[in-house]
């Protein structure tokens, strides 16, 4: 019996030989940074995928918790991958008061299907990721990915009340509760947002939710150069509009974005100027609200000398807006070898996003960059070949990506890399302070390592 | 406590800096609640360095070491249970850094809430969180509370604020978690430390981000003649989708005694007022208003107003961020709770409070973050006399055992400290304890920080540390 084989017959002996799956094709489909898993389980309870965690610990197995699979390839490479436990079997809505905007969920809802069940309500829960057509709610959690709300709602950190999981000794565990204030015991559930499944199976998330808005609208400014756009979108920030989003693409990311556009609608794709930088701005509010947004934006596209602007009516924002909020997943596509940075600096001014740009031409390699929520820079560096010259490229590249960043006493990750480029460049970064931090967190909730080992920063 | 520790802390800081007489230190016994423990020593760093190196000491001679900002804490966190050294970060209060331009503020544990705000609105920004206490407590005892205030229901409490934190854990090691502008990969480690009650770490620089004014701001005063009528309106506020700034109600009773003390216009015949606030652009306060007016009206308010200028606003907030002080004049003592529960199950709550008050023979007064569903009852009781100590102990437990059992929490942002945490298990269970437990003794393995707090002493963590006398004595005995 292989290896893999006797893995899958034991996990069956666990939870029956319909929750394991150990076919060759399938395990594929698990496979992170081209590690394939010896067997995949779906455990259909929070009881369990606690079996499970206690029989790795046991066998000294390593598991990786797994939702609709669209954001495996952040982070590092797992040093060891035995078990996938994929988590979509756990997909009820446990408690849902509408009365009290909170809602407790499984794991694995999927987003989509948790929208329209809040919507019934007038509900929502802002967690706008890319994938978001098959994402669940605790893989965009754990993934950390950005949503394009974040600037009216927050991260999730901010809406996360509560959690169940499992932690690396295979207890059942919970923080939090499920009111929208409480400080009673260590918030433990935030630890979990961005931990990309490496502290505990996530299997219960508790939010506060939101209520949909009346009205929603777009307004979209281009300017000849950077400049320009900064200063507009130094103006908005000054007289604090409470804007749902703000965007600002170079003319190269308005190109790539005109083109995803063109798939879903065509003709609102022929607005973008791939000549410009454009700055895309969504909002919501009342009825009343909405215009007066639209208005003081028109006006102030005006007094920054923007070369063009309109007004979007909702549909055209809400187009623009899925075409941006998917940009993760056409951008890492974007070209054969494409190295897409999340970058974070205390001040994005100008200068900054000039010298990111000057990187890509010093290197002579196309790129793209985008401003999100007026503080969150994704910057693409696009290779056209995927052989070694480009990779030599692309890492010299990043390293130097990396150190503006740090110059700039922020921070960079990459969250795409082609994979031969991660054997040589480490996606999270130079080694940060609080690494020995992070790995005392890590140790007490997982002490064997047997989730996600190797994924995290630091090698956690 | 040994002589050579003062010594050496005397030599490390300057007499002027360490307090070891007993008259001094009895100062030091009492927070805000209703707990009491003295320490032995009490010691006012200046600097991070001073910090560790206190800690550091203290190690060598096995002391407990326990942070304290203002001592307006509610739960006791503040307290030295093991005796010790008591670090007073008083005079660690300069704000370090001012970043208009990105809306950062860097600042030491000691400085004043209020503070903050009174450096940058004149830039036409402040800082959100604001605890009732905001001209005294300090962001220190802020981090470590995760404090709120009326108007985290739309800002978000403490935790939400705070993008980075530098610490220094109990054996000395100075440790910076998050960064300036926030969203650091990896961990949410401020996410941890914020709220952790000083038992992992104690803070000492704090990167905090600072919040725009609202362009408009409209305060209603909306006035009821029975409770249950006030509490239907914040429900169906909430169910509606109406995010006012801040939604706080006071009963009848409490009112009274408000008024007495500070005359803010609060009519002295009704059952309960809620005092709602809507911030944000004209054309939306406008509409909010209306909305709760509108709702108000619904559920028979007696009548809606709505402050005409700021003089007007702000003597409604007097009154009510002064309503601990008003009560505090009308019985030698009063227990402050804080318990949360669902928003929707308000109106039922509020009916269980005064059954258990009457019960026990207390009035319970009711002053609280009604938006958020977080209570404050406050038993009034007389401590010299044993069995009233006891009754408003035994009241407190079983209102809080109700905010449980209808889906809610122990606290909401007064800590567990040491005042709850024989109640924690009505909540957590041992693998939950086991976890926190790690994740405690990752940080702070001795329990040499803070002991005896937000575990039940029977579930680990300091209970060694633990001085037998100082436990749960009325502070006022
Ligand atoms: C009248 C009144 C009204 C109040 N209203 C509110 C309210 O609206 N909302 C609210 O949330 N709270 C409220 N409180 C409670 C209290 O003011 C808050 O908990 C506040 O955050 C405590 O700050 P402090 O500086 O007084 O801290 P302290 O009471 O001195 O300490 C509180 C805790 O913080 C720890 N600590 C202090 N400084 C540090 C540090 N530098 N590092 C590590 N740990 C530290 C202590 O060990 C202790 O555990 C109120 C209290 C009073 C008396």
């Amino acid at each position: 019996m292989t290896a893999t084989a006797n893995l899958a017959t034991r996990l069956e002996g666990i939870l029956g030989a319909h929750r394991v799956v150990a076919a060759e094709a399938e395990l594929r489909e698990y496979a992170i940074d081209g590690m394939v898993p010896g067997a995949i389980v779906h455990p259909a309870s929070a009881q369990e995928a606690a079996e499970i965690v206690r029989f790795a610990i046991t066998e000294k197995l390593a598991i990786v918790a797994t939702g609709s699979r669209s954001k495996l390839d952040l982070g590092m490479p797992p040093a060891r991958y035995d078990i996938a436990l994929d988590m979509t079997g756990l997909h009820e809505i446990a408690h849902f008061d509408p009365g009290d905007l909170t809602l407790s969920v499984d794991a694995g809802m999927p987003l989509r299907h948790l929208a329209n069940v809040l919507s019934e309500k007038g509900q929502f829960l802002p967690l706008a990721v890319p994938c978001y057509e098959t994402s669940t709610v605790a893989g965009a959690l754990a993934s950390g990915i950005d949503s394009t709300l974040r600037k009216q709602y927050g991260t999730a950190r901010d809406f996360l009340i509560g959690a169940e999981f499992v932690d690396g000794q295979g207890a059942p565990c919970k923080s939090g509760g499920r009111v929208v204030k409480n400080v009673t015991g260590y918030d433990l559930h935030k630890l979990l947002v961005g931990s990309l499944g490496t502290l505990a199976v996530i299997t219960r998330l508790n939010f506060r939710t939101f209520t949909l808005p009346q009205a929603r609208g777009g307004h979209l400014a281009c300017f000849s150069n950077l400049e320009g756009a900064s200063s507009y979108c130094d103006a908005i920030e000054k007289c604090g509009l409470p804007l749902a989003n703000l965007e600002t693409l170079s003319p190269e990311m308005v190109a790539l974005t005109a083109a995803a556009l063109r798939e879903t609608n065509a003709e609102f794709a022929g607005h973008l100027d791939p000549a410009k930088w454009c700055v895309c701005a969504s909002f919501e509010g009342s009825e009343a609200v909405v215009p007066r947004i639209a208005r003081d934006l028109q006006k102030l596209a005006s007094e920054t000398a923007a070369a063009d602007s309109e007004i979007l009516d909702a549909a055209s924002d809400a187009h623009l807006g899925s075409v941006s909020r998917e940009a993760f997943d056409w951008l890492r596509w974007a070209s054969p070898s494409a190295a897409l940075f999340r970058i974070v600096l205390p001040q994005s001014k100008p200068g900054d996003l000039a010298a990111l740009l000057c990187v890509a031409q010093e290197s002579s390699l196309r790129s793209a960059l985008l401003v999100r929520a007026a503080a969150i820079i994704y910057f693409v560096l696009l290779a056209e070949t995927e052989d070694e010259s480009a990779l030599h490229t692309l890492e010299n590249a990043a390293a130097g990506v990396f150190f503006l960043a740090g110059a700039g006493q922020g921070h960079a990750t990459l969250l795409h890399a082609p994979l031969k480029l991660k054997s040589r460049v480490n996606v999270w970064g130079p080694k940060r302070a609080d690494l020995g931090m992070m790995q005392r967190v890590k140790h007490s909730f997982d002490p064997q390592s047997i989730f996600a080992p190797g994924r995290f920063v630091g090698g956690i | 406590m040994p002589a050579s520790l003062l010594r050496e802390l005397n030599s490390l800081l300057g007499s002027s800096n360490v307090l070891h007489k007993n008259e001094d230190l009895v100062l030091y016994e009492y927070d805000g609640s209703v707990e009491k423990a003295r320490p032995d020593l009490v010691v006012f760093p200046h600097t991070t360095e001073d910090v560790s190196r206190i800690v550091k000491l203290a190690a060598k001679y096995n002391v407990p070491v326990v942070g304290r900002g203002s001592g307006t804490g509610l739960s006791g966190g503040a307290l030295a249970r093991g005796g010790g050294i008591l670090i007073v970060f008083a005079r660690m209060n300069r704000i370090l850094e001012l970043d208009l331009e990105n809306a950062r503020a860097v600042v030491q544990p000691g400085v004043v809430n209020l503070d903050i705000t009174r450096a940058v609105e004149h830039a036409g920004l402040y800082f959100a969180p604001d605890p009732s206490s905001q001209k005294s407590c300090t962001i220190g005892g802020n981090v470590a509370e995760n404090a709120g205030g009326p108007h985290t229901l739309a800002y978000g409490v403490t935790v939400n604020h705070v993008t980075a934190l530098e610490l220094v854990l109990p054996d000395g090691e100075i440790v910076r978690v998050g960064s300036k502008h926030g969203d650091t990969p990896g961990y949410d480690l401020c996410g941890l430390f914020v709220g952790s009650e000083g038992t992992l770490a104690l803070v000492t620089e704090i990167t905090v981000k600072l919040t725009r004014k609202a362009e408009a701001v409209k305060t209603l005063l909306a006035i009821f003649d029975a409770v249950d009528d006030a509490s239907n309106t914040v429900a169906e506020i909430t169910a509606r989708g109406i995010t006012p700034a801040a939604c706080e109600m006071v009963d009848g009773w409490t009112l009274c005694a408000i008024e007495d003390y500070i005359h803010a216009g609060f009519p002295r015949d009704s059952a309960a007022i809620l005092l709602i606030e809507v911030e944000g652009l004209r054309e939306a306060v406008e509409a909010q208003a209306a909305a709760v007016e509108d709702v108000c009206r619904t559920h028979h308010a007696r009548e809606v107003r709505i402050a005409k200028d700021d003089c007007e606003r702000d003597l409604l907030w007097k009154g009510r961020k002064n309503a601990f002080g008003a009560l505090g004049r009308l019985a030698p003592s009063s227990y402050v709770l804080d318990g949360v529960i669902p928003r929707s199950k308000l109106p039922q709550a509020l009916q269980q409070i005064s059954q258990i008050g009457k019960k026990y023979g207390f009035s319970i007064g009711n002053i609280f973050h009604a938006g958020d569903g977080n209570l404050h009852p406050i038993v009034l009781y007389d401590p010299r006399d044993p069995r009233q100590f006891e009754n408003a102990i035994a009241a407190s437990h079983e209102i809080l055992s109700y905010c449980v059992e209808l889906g809610g929490a122990l606290t909401g942002e007064h800590g567990v400290g040491m005042e709850k945490n024989e109640l924690m298990p009505l909540l957590f269970s041992d693998a939950d304890f086991d976890l926190m437990r790690r994740v405690h003794d990752a940080c702070n393995p001795d329990s040499s920080l803070n002991p005896g707090k937000i575990f039940p002493l029977s579930k680990g963590c300091g209970e060694i540390r633990v001085r037998k006398q100082a436990e749960t004595l009325p502070a006022h005995v």
